[in-house]
Parts: structure tokens; sequence; C-alpha cells
């Protein structure tokens, strides 16, 4: 519209981060504190949790009363759910998924990591890496979250001592190499004090990194998606019937990845069939060029039957076309395990499927890595190698290689709930 | 020409857009929850871009408590003649004079809508509805879905929610339950405002400052109108105000401003100090938890 806003908007570029942490790590009380200095809090949001805190005799503000929001959390002094927070700086705009910590929620993570650019993890000073923190990491990898950032909190119950944090940070940097972890950043903090959060600390001197929302601001996300591989699964067909666009027939969705471009030759799987991007449409206009995350609406030279769970692709870059799928699961239902030869529904990008599990190969120990071949099932946050047959196609790619692609989620047929979450290896 | 960089309100755009397609395009009888509020009118705007340039493939559904502001419901019926969307109007007058609910000692109808929907609902057998609320409102609403299930009575079970991985959205229902949907889940206010910026898209004239006469109700400016006289013992007087929220007339307050632009608008969001709900709306004020209670009934 003027000049002001599209100039503020061009500098504002979207991180989504996961955090994650044990029930005492202090993750809340970091999420308020990045509110809280970047001025996203709202006085009356402040003052809710001022009388709150104050009301039960708390000696300080607690700042974790800012993302507990139901009842039982208040209650119980935990988060039970994935919450999502916002804040933005003049830098960038971050959408924080809040996932609870301990144990019976690791479905929660997964959930929170399967969208972000960058994962939180944290630790608490004084009792270094636990079990959590060491799942925590693991399952980041396998989301292949981009980034991941290990923030070392309460640093000012252990006198700021730079010995403390060297230890936490290399006994992690030596777990991490076990496991794919493209870029790791390793800050000192203090949640509660505000030490390295927002502003460097004068407590660490020793410390030469960045503050964590210094590096948040600045880490290099750009790279992250794949514009390699087009991938356009066709989500929508556009028709208007009506007199002024009588022969128009659009396909709409998202580009899951790769870069298109009208001219461009593209086949349409799984028919095989080619033909070429004759445009590429928005309510805005044409477009010169499109690319992930954009909602966009192609339209081909030829008339193809083309429908919804079908993919565009090139045809020199095509994704795997199987009914055979190796993945690995992780199980979310409380009420049944997954079991071999257990039929389920199976929503991979736009497409929906019938899989039966023909095998599971092992079950994962996510602490220890181990793997347990003797399991025949998988129970709730239990992660396993299965093997599935699906009922048609799946247009896939590998998940290390396409996110977008190489993901597809399990539903509980009798009752409709998503029971699972797959990758496909 | 460029490097594959788009900014946040773009993606915001892009995410929303795959939402309202993938509604469309998965549940049998989607409906879009349309107030004639700020949220609603983006919602509105976004399903026109999503299926450009066929029409909007789903009606658009009014819960009308009657207490409206005027200048809302003219926007509301010109908007929808423009559109030409088919308009449903769940009244919740004519659910009082069934005698289906009863209307609250106090006047307020803001939780006897939730009756009203669900019928309405039940009525035209709407699997999808879409909802403009937005995560950074509330808490309770901040560990919503972007689809969220409710069951055969519309309830919201927050600890039994579906796990929601990537874009990979379930909405599956049996007959007789529905699926919310929220398109506008990771926005806050501050891009609503920024969008309808850039999209230019035109708002009722309450959301722009003007002189009003009002009186001042525990620190909040309701204007005088059918809805809301001046009691034994308070003043009317002359305020320029503008609303940051448009609900009941009788419970929407507003906020001293001179922002007559949409870019003033924007100026006064990004320095504010209090949230919207909090500056405009009685309804939330009951208690710490008023809207996950209310969320669990049914309501929005």
């Amino acid at each position: 519209m003027t000049d002001v806003l599209s100039s503020r908007e061009d500098t504002h570029e979207l991180l989504r981060f996961a955090t994650a942490g044990s029930v005492d790590d202090g993750k809340s009380t970091l999420i308020g504190r990045l509110l809280f200095d970047s001025k996203s809090l709202f006085d009356d949001q402040w003052d809710a949790v001022e009388a709150v805190s104050a009301g039960r005799g708390d000696e300080y503000t607690d700042l974790a009363l800012l993302t507990d929001g139901l009842r039982s959390e208040r209650e119980q002094g935990i988060t039970i759910d994935v919450a999502y927070r916002y804040f933005s700086t003049p830098e960038r705009k971050f959408i924080i998924a809040d996932t609870p910590g301990h144990i019976q929620y690791t479905r929660n993570m997964v959930t929170g990591a399967s969208t972000a650019d960058l994962a939180l993890i944290l630790v608490d000073a004084r009792k270094g890496l636990v079990e959590q923190s060491r799942r925590h990491a693991f399952l980041c990898s396998l989301l292949r979250v981009p980034h991941m950032v290990l923030c070392v909190n309460k640093m000012d119950l252990v006198d700021y001592d730079e010995a403390v944090f060297k230890q936490i940070e290399n006994e992690f940097k030596a777990f991490a190499t076990k496991l794919e972890v493209p870029d790791l950043t390793v800050i000192p903090i203090s949640a509660l004090k505000g030490d390295n959060v927002v502003n460097r600390s004068e407590n660490m001197p020793w410390f030469q990194g960045p503050s964590l929302l210094h590096h948040l601001e600045k880490v290099h996300i750009a790279s992250d998606r794949n514009l390699v591989d087009v991938r356009f699964p066709v989500q929508h067909v556009i028709r208007p019937h009506s007199s002024d666009n009588h022969d128009y027939r659009g396909y709409a969705g998202q580009i899951a990845s790769g870069v298109m471009k009208p001219g461009d030759e593209v086949m349409v799987l799984p028919s095989g069939f080619t033909s070429r991007i004759a445009s590429i449409e928005t309510a805005d206009g044409p477009l010169d060029e499109a690319f992930p995350p954009l909602s966009v609406t192609v339209r081909l030279e030829d008339e193809l039957d083309v429908s919804r769970g079908d993919m565009l692709c090139r045809p020199g870059n095509q994704p795997r076309v199987s009914q055979d799928i190796e993945a690995m699961v992780c199980w979310m239902d409380e009420a049944r395990p997954l079991r071999l030869r257990g039929k389920y529904a199976i929503k991979h990008t736009t497409s929906d499927a019938r899989a039966v599990v023909k095998d599971v190969q092992y079950q994962l120990d996510v602490n220890t890595l181990h793997r347990d071949e003797s399991a025949s099932e998988l129970k709730l946050n239990e992660i396993g190698r299965v093997t599935l047959r699906t009922t048609k196609p799946l247009l896939c790619d590998d998940y290390r290689r396409n996110r977008a692609t190489g993901g597809f989620i399990i539903i509980d047929e009798s009752d409709n709930r998503t029971v699972g979450a797959g990758i496909i290896v | 020409m460029s490097d594959y960089r788009i900014s946040h309100i773009a993606a915001l755009e892009a995410e929303a857009i795959f939402i309202f397609r993938e509604v469309a395009a998965t549940c049998q009888r989607p409906v879009l929850l349309f107030s004639g509020g700020k949220d609603s009118i983006v919602m509105l705007h976004l399903a026109q871009k999503a299926f450009a340039p066929a029409p909007v493939p789903f009606p658009v559904m009014h819960v009308d408590t009657g207490q409206n502001f005027a200048e809302v419901i003219d926007y509301r019926d010109r908007r929808v003649a423009e559109t030409g969307v088919q308009l449903i109007v769940a009244s919740v007058q004519d659910a009082i004079d069934r005698g289906m609910v009863t209307e609250p000692p106090d006047g307020t109808r803001n939780r006897i809508q939730t009756p009203v929907l669900l019928e309405a609902a039940e009525k035209y057998q709407f699997d999808a509805l879409f909802g403009g609320a937005r995560r950074d409102e509330e808490k309770a609403r901040a560990k919503e879905r972007v689809f969220s299930f409710r069951d055969d009575f519309g309830q919201w079970d927050p600890k039994n929610q579906r796990p929601e991985l990537w874009n990979l959205y379930n909405g599956r229902v049996h007959p007789g339950e529905q699926i919310r949907v929220f398109p506008l889940s990771n926005w806050t206010e501050l891009d609503v405002w920024r969008y309808i910026g850039s999209e230019s898209i035109p708002l009722p004239e309450v959301y722009f400052a003007s002189e009003r006469e009002v009186v001042d109700r525990g620190g909040m400016l309701y204007a005088v109108n059918e809805f809301i006289q001046p009691r034994e013992g308070e003043t009317v007087f002359k305020e320029t105000v503008r609303y940051r929220t448009v609900g009941d007339a009788n419970l929407t307050a507003g906020v001293r401003s001179e922002a007559r632009t949409i870019e003033e608008i924007i100026a006064e969001v990004e320095s504010t100090r209090i949230t919207e709900r909090g500056a405009t709306r009685g309804d939330d004020k009951t208690s710490e938890a008023a809207m996950e209670d209310r969320k669990r009934e049914g309501y929005f």
C-alpha cells in the first residue's frame, strides 16, 4: 500500500522454532523472558501474571504463568500441550511451538518439531545432560530440524562458571555427532535473570557468542528449503463454471519444493503424462516463478486428467512412486498400539490412502538408540521402523531430502483420530 | 530476480489459502463464520483469493445476537452482495422467542450464541466451520489446533486434541461431529492490520476513530447507543474513540484514539501496551479461565 508498509514487511522473515526441555529446566520462564524483554508482552497480560504470582506467594513474578494456559496446567504447574506463541523484533517474526518435556508427551515434541526451522533445547546447568535432553536432540534430528540451539540454563545457580558450561557443551557435542545435526549453537543463559537471552551477559565475559535472541534473529534459514526438486501436490481443481471462464481449469496447491516457471516441462504423477506450465496464477496476478511456501494455481498447456492427490514434477527429477513404504513411525495413540497387520488410513501430501503394517522391524529406544528387534508393536510415544503396504502408490521422497513429501500421518479409521506420524526412509 | 524469500505476511497468506483449499477439497459442507468483524473480513478476503477466479465454494453464516453495531450489519450485507456468497443468519433473538435459549438477566447474549451456533450447524449439517480466531488472542486459544475437532455436542477437549504435524491436517469426522478451522491461527493482531493495509481491504467505519458520546465503566469507554444507555450516576461525555475489536454493541468498548486511517491504526497497534481483548471486551474479564470454559461448551 505505502512504501513504509512494504519496506517494513520485506525485512520481516518468519522463523518457526520449537522449544523443549524437562519439567524444571525453565522453558516457560525462558519464553516469558523472550516475550518480556523483546517488549512483546502486553501490560494486561503482565498484570494478570503478577497478580497470580503474588497470590501464590512467589518470591518473583513467575514468567511461566504467561504460557501455561489451561486450568489443569496452572493447577499442576505443568504444560500439557503444544502452545503457540508469537513475537517479533525489527528483524523477524517468530512462532514458538512450546512443547512439554515430560516423557509421556513425546508426541507433542514431534508435532512441534515437524514444522520448526530451529529447535531450542534447554538443560539445567546444575544437572547437565539428562535422558530427556538426549531424547529431544534425537527427535529433532529425526524430524530434520535444520538448526539446533542448546541453552545451558540457570547459569546464575552455578556462579556463571565457564567450566560447568564447557563440560555440558562438550558432552552434548559428542552426543550430537551420533545424530544428524547440521547446525548446532550452544549458549549459556539464565532465563530467570535474563543473562544472554536478549542482551549479552556481563556475568559471563568468557562467552564470546551471541545472545539467544541475536542468534534467532540472524541464523540463516533461507537455504533450508529444498529449491531443487520440483514437487507440486495438487490440492484442489479450480473450475469456475462461469461464462467468462468457461474453459478454465487450474490446479491449486502449495509448492512443496523446487522452483516452477511458466514454460517448464512438467510430468503429472501417477499418470506419467507430460505437459508444459502455461501460467502460474494467483488472485493478485500471474507469477514469473513460484517457490515454497507459495500457494498458487498452475495451468497446463494440455488438457490432462489431473485431480487432487496427483503431483506435478519435472520429467528428469521424479519422486518415488511406491506402495511399499519404509518409515520411522512415532506412535501417538494412548488407546491402542500400532500392530503388525493393523490397517490404517494415511494422509501424505494431499493424498489419502489406506495402509497395512507388513512388518515392525524394530523399536528404537530414544534414550540409548538401542534397537529392539523383537518388538511387534509400537505403544504411545514409541518410535520404530515399520514397513507399510499402501492401497495406492505414494508419490514420495526420503524425508531427509524433502520434509514436505517425506512425512505422513496415520489415522485410526474407526474414530478418525491421528494416531501416528511417519517419516519415509 | 529474487532470492526466493517472502515476507512473513506473504507466508501467512499462503498458509491460510492452503487451509481454505484443504477444507474445500476434503470436507462435505464447510461454512465461514462471518460477523463483519475485521478478522472475519480478512477471512472472506482470503477465501476469495484461494478460489479465484471461481467463487467462494461455501456459504457464510452470521450468528446474530441482534445487538450489533448498525454500521457493521450494513457492511456485512454490502460485502455479501459484492462477493455473491450465500449468507445464512442464525438469529439469537429468534432462538429466545422460540424458547430455545433464555436471555441472561444482564442482557448479554454472548454465551447463548453457542447453542444457536450448534443448532444451525446441525440444521445445515455443516462439518467444517471456519472461524477467525487467532492464537495470540488468549491463552486457551494458544493451545488450539488449526483443525480443531468438536464432538457431537460441539465440545472442545483440550487434553484430547489431534496431533497436528507438518501441513497434514486431519479433517475427518463422523456425521454430527465438526471441525472448527482457524486459518488465521498464526496471525497476530498486528499481522491482521498490516494485511488489511497492504491488501486495501475496506472496513466498517467503527474501526476508525471518530467522536462519540461515551460512558466510562470500570475504565472502559462504551459508546452510547441503542444497547448502552447511561446508568444512574454515569455521565455521558464526548471522546474520540475507535474499536479494536467488534463484538456485541453492548459489550464492546472503544479505545481513545486519533487513528483515522489504516496506517495510523497500524502505528498505534505497534506501540500499544494492552491486548485487544483486554482493552475492549467486557466478556473476557470474568475469570482467568473464561475463554477455556466457553470453548469447552462449543464457543468459537
